[in-house]
């Protein structure tokens, strides 16, 4: 148990300094680690969207899912699963995706982005915490997507088959794969690097759990404050590494691929932290599962995929403010994007209230 | 007995949580197939008043004794 306490911070620390050092190496600003932007990358990449400026295949991505399923394969703890509810899965991945792209984050970008200073992503802490509640009221109601159940092995490999993939793309660059030459999809630390951060990062979160969700959650739930060790951890690290490296800046005022449509981004990340909940863990613990074997979870991340794909071809993402030659130009989310999160919020109390199952309890 | 096999956290100490609110039962039998809720369940156990211990059934399968503390 002493082992587990201690596994929880240090895995902590490790995703922190990971998205410090790659965001030295090339990464975008406050973007060390980021689940939703690197697989909206991935979908740009492999063209599923057109929006030139993010389309790059991350390995980080590639080496969480590995790490992931390493560590288990290693731990005895990788387990064919499947069967829970995929269909509403993949939807609930899209409407995570729809939600942290409005606000230009995922939970774990959320913490990068206080980290340095960002003060705008606030709202989306309040927000992402608001959707945590509602799930957890749904939780305590007796919402479930159901059982999974064993399935063949094979079945467990597909998203770590898939991200072999994806890195052989990379490495191979066929004519078909596209890459950014400008924005955040251009700026991006060396693949190897990248990949060894991803694999780190991928074998401690299984070992420790580490969700973004999950920690605010399990205080909702249980008043259980463990997991929040790791969220605490992850943005405490980031600080004081801003602070050392001057990076720190603690303003409203233009951030780095960040926008002031606070109530959007409020309602954006309550839709993510709602989804997560529902999923039973943010973006980050949907790799590392589907990096253990389950089924289900990779269905979300191809759900997550499609949700990028549909949020950009679509016109909702959120845009970053911009400041050129001192001239500011406000972004925000457009009203594609607000019709889409409103979609999103609606779906998610349908979902939430159509999967009350009073009779799941003691048999 | 609660069985919680096929789901995934944080249901089945959601699971046990409502029986514990509901009966506060001496003793509980708790059936498991995730290494996670194994975890989490006796983690739950200790912050509120009862000891868990866990055994393995199967291949992939746990049981797990929750105790109410004297």
């Amino acid at each position: 148990m002493s082992k587990n306490k201690l596994l929880l911070p240090l895995t902590g620390v490790i995703v922190g300094l990971a998205a410090l050092v790659l965001t030295a190496l090339g990464n975008p600003a406050n973007m060390g680690f980021c689940i939703a932007c690197f697989i909206r990358d991935i979908a740009g990449g492999l063209g599923l969207h057109s929006a030139e400026k993010v389309q790059y295949l991350r390995p980080e991505i590639v080496g969480l899912v590995l790490g992931a399923t390493i560590a288990a394969l290693a731990g005895k703890e990788f387990r064919a699963r499947a069967g829970s509810a995929p269909a509403l899965r993949f939807v609930l991945g899209m409407i995570v995706m729809v939600g942290a792209l409005a606000f230009l984050g995922c939970p774990l970008r959320m913490v990068i982005r206080l980290g340095g200073g960002d003060l705008t992503a606030i709202a989306g802490l309040v927000g992402f915490a608001a959707g945590i509640g509602a799930g957890v009221v749904f939780l305590k109601k007796g919402f479930s997507l159901g059982r999974a159940r064993k399935v063949q092995q094979a079945d467990g490999f597909v998203l770590p088959g898939f991200v072999i993939a994806i890195l052989a793309l990379l490495l191979l660059a066929p004519s078909f794969i596209r890459f950014s030459q400008a924005g955040p999809g251009a700026s991006h630390a060396p693949w190897i690097a990248a990949l060894a951060g991803g694999l780190i990062v991928g074998a401690l979160a299984q070992k420790s759990r580490l969700c973004m969700a999950g920690g605010l959650r399990d205080v909702f739930l249980f008043r259980d404050f463990h997991l929040l060790i790791g969220f605490v951890a992850i943005f405490a690290t980031v600080l004081v590494g801003n602070l050392i490296m001057g990076n720190y800046n603690p303003t409203l005022a233009v951030q780095p691929v960040a926008h002031h449509d606070y109530l959007w981004s409020f309602l954006g990340m309550a839709a993510a932290g709602w989804g997560s909940v529902l999923l039973g863990g943010c973006p980050l613990r949907q790799l590392i599962l589907a990096g253990e074997g389950s089924g289900d979870s990779a269905v979300t991340i191809f759900g997550m995929l499609v949700g990028a794909a549909l949020e950009h071809n679509f016109g909702m993402a959120g845009n970053a403010d911009t400041m050129t030659d001192g001239v500011f130009t406000a972004g925000g989310v457009a009203q594609a994007g607000r019709i889409g999160i409103v979609i999103a919020l609606v779906l998610l109390l349908i979902i939430s209230i159509a999967n009350i199952h009073r009779e799941e309890k003691a048999k | 007995m609660i069985d919680a096999r096929g789901f995934s956290c944080p249901m089945p100490v959601v699971m046990v949580q409502k029986e514990v609110k509901k009966s506060a039962p001496d003793q509980l039998e708790v059936l498991v197939d995730d290494p996670c809720a194994v975890e989490n369940i006796t983690r739950f156990a200790n912050n509120n008043g009862y000891t868990a211990a866990s055994r393995k059934t199967g291949d992939e399968e746990f049981a797990l004794t929750l105790t109410k503390k004297a």
